[in-house]
């Protein structure tokens, strides 16, 4: 923030900083009336700050307290179960996926000269075919809402005849999408290294398999790593979504909670809270990761390497709801 | 295959009805998208205080939060969203017209989660502009006002388009989540009403109901990849 002021204007001087602190009582005394008039004013008179609906929720000594409270840790626990098995998962599926689509675009190169003319022609139509329907894969299921993925997944299976706990439906399709985005996040990682590394690889002798995972991967690994993290927080965002297959996710139960005793409001703000402490904490860890590492790339004397395309880190920051 | 055909008409609308809320959630996150914006670069505390929280809550919470919030903490306010039905727009947006509060609801929730990242993807621009650059301006005599405009924000618009672009497609995506909230009819909606309620066959109505969002989709991420690649030669 500090950086952010500095840009654009300069260290202020007596005069500035006695406008400043003007301006910023105005500013502070006006929000504070705004926020009574908009917002506790009309929550008031709608009789929404009673404590008839917050009770349940923040006085202890209230009957349905410890009950609310259980339910709520069961549907976080259920939240957390379904981010925790979908995001190892997609690391685990997204990481093959990006191996895959590397490996695939180094095999496209080769002319297999050392085979009979058809075979060699066969082999190379293969490794083509085979990159063209990863690229697609990727597209499509990239270019599909979350929510469509999750309500395809727990309407198809069923249909093909696999029937699953609803819990196994939204952890593969959350699975399915952000393998894919986890995938394009470490391919562009490895192609975003120098040249110089797959060269040097190769001059001692290693093969393209060992090369992806002994030198290009792990590096890759560690520039993305802050959008991982950002893509951990989009998971736990879109395990949300689980309500539209009615799993027992927090907001679900909310939803239950909210039909038994009628209290919207303070229930979703309890929920939001949550949600936003949990989340804002993962975004400030990656954060540190990324200034921790920037710092040990200088330090080290390492040439800086590409940084990711603007592009797919802000989509996995931006990503929101993940989708 | 049939229902592709003989329903075709369902998923136009649909892909119709997607489209307009994509919209209208666009504009209106641009919007307040950039008013959150300067809010966070403005020199003034409790404005920044201001933004940088906005920005903290909508960016952690669920847009599916946001949206209970409006489907279900708007009405027990006794509000439903009138003041969106604007005279003009009304009549050029046929659900703004209609009674059903949802897609006011769905839309509100869009704007209020995009703006968030809006925010941001033009934040960043600013950022990436060297601050030699604004220094430079400064020296030379430029007021404030003329440093944003002739200086600043045309490199830093640069630098945000390819984000924005890919917070809109994001926001193209989390539209779906509508259809799940009541508003009848838009292509998730579709989906739901077709392969539940009305039994046709999956496999067809998921290649419909993909298509619909595929073409909204794909094709914008193309275009920002090319703008990018642009960019870094450019650069």
């Amino acid at each position: 923030m500090s950086q952010q002021t500095s840009v654009l204007y300069d260290v202020p001087g007596p005069r500035q900083r006695r406008i400043t602190l003007i301006s910023s009582i105005v500013a502070g005394v006006v929000l504070l009336v705004g926020a009574y008039f908009l917002i506790y004013q009309p929550l008031d008179e709608k009789g929404q700050l009673s404590m008839e609906l917050w009770g349940p929720l923040l006085d202890p000594s209230n009957e349905n307290f410890s009950q609310v409270w259980d339910r709520i840790g069961l549907g976080f626990k259920n939240t957390l179960i379904a981010a925790a098995l979908a995001v190892v998962s997609s690391l685990v599926l997204g990481t093959l996926l990006a191996v895959l689509r590397i490996q695939l675009k180094s095999l496209n190169r080769l002319r297999f000269t050392g085979l009979a003319t058809p075979v060699a022609y066969l082999l190379r139509g293969v490794s083509t075919l085979l990159s063209a329907v990863t690229r697609v894969c990727v597209e499509v299921f990239r270019g599909l809402p979350v929510v469509i993925t999750i309500f395809f997944v727990a309407r198809g299976f069923p249909e093909f005849g696999l029937y699953l706990d609803n819990l196994w439906y939204l952890v593969i399709g959350l699975t399915i999408y952000n393998s894919v985005v986890i995938g394009e996040i470490l391919r562009s990682g490895m192609e975003g290294l120098p040249g110089g590394q797959r060269e040097a690889a190769a001059a001692i002798g290693l093969s393209p398999a060992q090369t992806t995972r002994m030198i290009l991967l792990p590096q890759s690994f560690r520039i993305m790593l802050p959008a991982l993290i950002s893509q951990l927080v989009v998971v736990l965002k879109d395990t949300s979504l689980g309500f539209i297959i009615s799993y027992e996710e927090t907001l679900n139960i909310g939803k239950q909670i909210i039909g038994v005793l009628g209290n919207p409001i303070p229930v979703y703000v309890v929920i939001a809270v949550l949600f936003i402490v949990v989340n804002y904490s993962l975004s400030k860890l990656a954060q540190y990761v990324q200034r921790r590492l920037a710092r040990g790339r200088k330090t080290a004397g390492t040439p800086a390497q590409n940084p990711p395309p603007a592009a797919l880190v802000s989509q996995a920051e931006s990503n929101g709801q993940g989708f | 295959m049939n229902v592709l055909i003989d329903k075709f008409d369902v998923f136009a609308g649909g892909f119709w009805l997607t489209l307009q809320i994509c919209i209208l959630a666009a504009i209106g996150a641009l919007v307040l998208g950039a008013i959150v914006a300067v809010l966070r670069i403005s020199p003034v505390p409790p404005l920044r205080a201001l933004g940088t929280s906005y920005v903290n809550v909508f960016r952690n919470m669920p847009l599916t939060v946001v949206m209970f919030f409006a489907a279900f903490g708007l009405p027990a306010l006794g509000s439903n969203a009138d003041f969106l039905r604007i005279p003009v727009i009304d009549s050029l947006f046929t659900r703004l017209g209609t009674d059903l509060p949802y897609f006011r609801f769905a839309l509100i929730a869009l704007v209020l989660y995009t703006a968030a990242f809006v925010c941001e993807a033009l934040r960043s621009g600013v950022n990436a502009v060297p601050a030699g650059q604004a220094e430079a301006a400064r020296s030379l005599g430029l007021t404030f006002g003329q440093n944003l405009r002739h200086v600043v924000l045309p490199q830093s618009w640069q630098a945000s388009v390819v984000p924005l672009g890919s917070v809109i497609i994001a926001m193209i995506k989390n539209s779906a989540l509508a259809g799940f909230f009541g508003v009848v009819g838009d292509l998730s909606a579709t989906a739901d009403q077709l392969t539940g309620a009305e039994g046709y066959a999956f496999v067809p109505v998921a290649i419909g109901i993909s298509l619909g969002y595929l073409i909204m989709t794909v094709p914008l991420g193309a275009l920002l990849d090319r703008i990018e690649k642009r960019q870094a030669v450019a650069r």
